[in-house]
């Protein structure tokens, strides 16, 4: 089992979360996070006065699935979340020990 | 003897509605701008005038305002103390004295409070209480009485509708002299410290420019031909200082704001406050214009100077009041309010003009000079100084002066 971990812009989180329940992702969770990259931050003007501020605002997307799933999710999330300016953002894996639900106690594949 | 008239009783107890909800609209205004962590003072401290100048107001403050001594128009006495000989039968005028009470408190509540946007980020609670317990005591009464009580300033003949020195120069002045003893807020100005809610300060825009036909159309103590003028005035300058700032800083910065059009508005208000019952026509579209412009020009000055006022208030009340006092001296009509003059636009001459600018340089001096003795004894005074320690202005003042949090999330 991995987790799919996507920062996006986001304006596209709606289009990845209708994408990745037709793929047959059973649920996730979306966090609105602040961060940079490559992009950096961008300026502000208050007053006439410029600021910087580095942190961006974006969305974290986690999202768990089976391994057979990773591929084509992730493909998926690159296809959708894509619009090819700067700052689109990132997606990496990390591997679950386990993974159960709470009301039944339900373990691995059956809790997803 | 005058009597009681009906419609002049009835506008100026709305107007009197009207003035007091300015202040929590700046509360907004100036809350939207500061921080998430320091919301909740801004808000305070603001509220709390609500609280200390009423009490105040009732106990002596109205008396040494209105009261007459006979001192050549330097302060009251005592003889209203207590609202003593006031009732429901005494007349200011044509209104209960009553009405007239409240309306003018109104106007002692929301002048110190111009002053929170200057200090804002740093100042501890307590020593907030004390300043404004002294202000409104020391330097708020007795400007009022030199300008509003027939003074001596009033009596020179300098003219201020509705409080272009009484409020704004006075409170600009105080603002000026706090965050020089304050000092700057760590960080500034390298630190970006960005408005965390500009939709609050566009709300308090709002409410402030809607409370605004009360502050100058009220001040006309009447439902007449000059309240109606004020009332114009007021609407037309505010609109015009909106465009006024947003031509300039589109020009200067290749954006027009939304930070930049509330502000605008708040400066063509300030300065059309002492002009609004004594000028018609299209002066407000000038003074509104000019204004806008020269107060947008202003905010640079603080990092000229190094100064941090934090929210503009010398560059909008300072600067906006007394170029509003002082462009009366031009503008001035006396065909729209006999009570006027006429300034050197209209066959007056240059006399008014040196008027106004006696009465704003007086008022400056005055409140820049007793609101700096004020804080340096509050300083040296109180255990922990007028400041925020490093932490608490770290962590934030809403937590730390108030044990409470504005937003769930600033919890953390």
């Amino acid at each position: 089992m991995k987790l799919i971990v996507a920062i996006v812009k986001p304006f596209k989180v709606d289009d990845v979360k209708a994408e990745l329940l037709a793929l047959g992702a059973h649920g996730m969770t979306v966090s609105e996070v602040q961060g940079f990259g490559r992009q950096r931050g961008h300026t502000e003007v208050y007053r006439g006065n410029e600021y910087v501020i580095d942190f961006v605002p974006k969305a974290r997307m986690e999202v768990l699935v089976d391994d057979a799933d990773v591929e084509r999710m992730v493909d998926k999330i690159l296809e959708v979340a894509k619009t090819g300016q700067i700052g689109d953002g990132k997606i990496w894996i990390i591997p679950v020990d386990g993974v159960y639900r709470i009301r039944t106690g339900e373990a691995g594949s059956d809790a997803l | 003897m005058p009597e009681l008239d009906t419609g002049d009783t009835a506008w100026v107890l709305v107007s009197s509605a009207l003035v007091l909800f300015m202040t929590p609209g700046l509360a907004l205004f100036y809350g939207g701008m500061v921080r998430s962590k320091n919301m909740l003072a801004m808000l305070m401290q603001n509220f709390f005038a609500m609280g200390i100048v009423t009490v105040l107001w009732v106990l002596f403050g109205y008396s040494l305002v209105f009261g007459d001594a006979g001192n050549a128009g330097v302060i009251g006495n005592f003889d209203f103390a207590g609202m003593k000989d006031i009732g429901p039968d005494t007349l200011s005028g044509t209104i209960p004295t009553l009405v007239f009470v409240a309306f003018q408190l109104t106007f002692a509540v929301i002048t110190p409070a111009l002053i929170t946007g200057a200090i804002a980020d740093r100042m501890r609670w307590v020593a907030w209480v004390g300043f404004i317990t002294l202000w409104s005591v020391l330097v708020y009464l007795p400007v009022a009485h030199w300008v509003f009580a027939g003074g001596w300033l009033a009596d020179r003949g300098a003219l201020d509708f509705a409080g272009g020195t009484v409020v704004h120069v006075n409170a600009g002045a105080a603002a000026l002299a706090l965050v020089l003893l304050l000092g700057k807020r760590r960080g500034w100005p390298k630190e970006p410290m960005p408005p965390h809610n500009l939709p609050f300060t566009l709300l308090g825009t709002g409410i402030l420019w809607f409370g605004w036909f009360g502050f100058n159309a009220g001040s006309a103590l009447a439902a007449n031909g000059v309240a109606a003028q004020a009332f114009l005035n007021t609407f037309v300058a505010a609109a015009a200082g909106m465009i006024g700032w947003l031509i300039v800083e589109r020009l200067k910065t290749g954006h027009a704001t939304t930070l930049g059009g509330a502000s605008g508005a708040v400066a063509g208000l300030v300065a059309i406050t002492p002009c609004a019952g004594f000028v018609g026509g299209l002066a407000p579209v000038a003074i509104g214009l000019l204004t806008g412009a020269i107060c947008f020009l202003a905010i640079s000055l603080k990092f000229r100077f190094g100064y941090d006022d934090s929210l503009d208030v010398v560059a909008v009340h300072l600067v906006g009041g007394i170029f509003g006092s002082i462009v009366l001296g031009l503008f001035a009509d006396a065909s729209i309010n006999p009570a006027g003059q006429d300034g050197l636009f209209f066959g007056g001459g240059w006399s008014l003009f040196g008027e106004q600018a006696i009465a704003v340089g007086a008022v400056l001096v005055f409140s820049f000079v007793v609101s700096g003795i004020i804080g340096l004894v509050l300083k040296v005074v109180l255990p922990k100084g007028i400041r925020a320690s490093e932490e608490e202005e770290a962590t934030g003042l809403d937590l730390t002066q108030h044990a409470e949090a504005a937003y769930s999330l600033d919890r953390a």
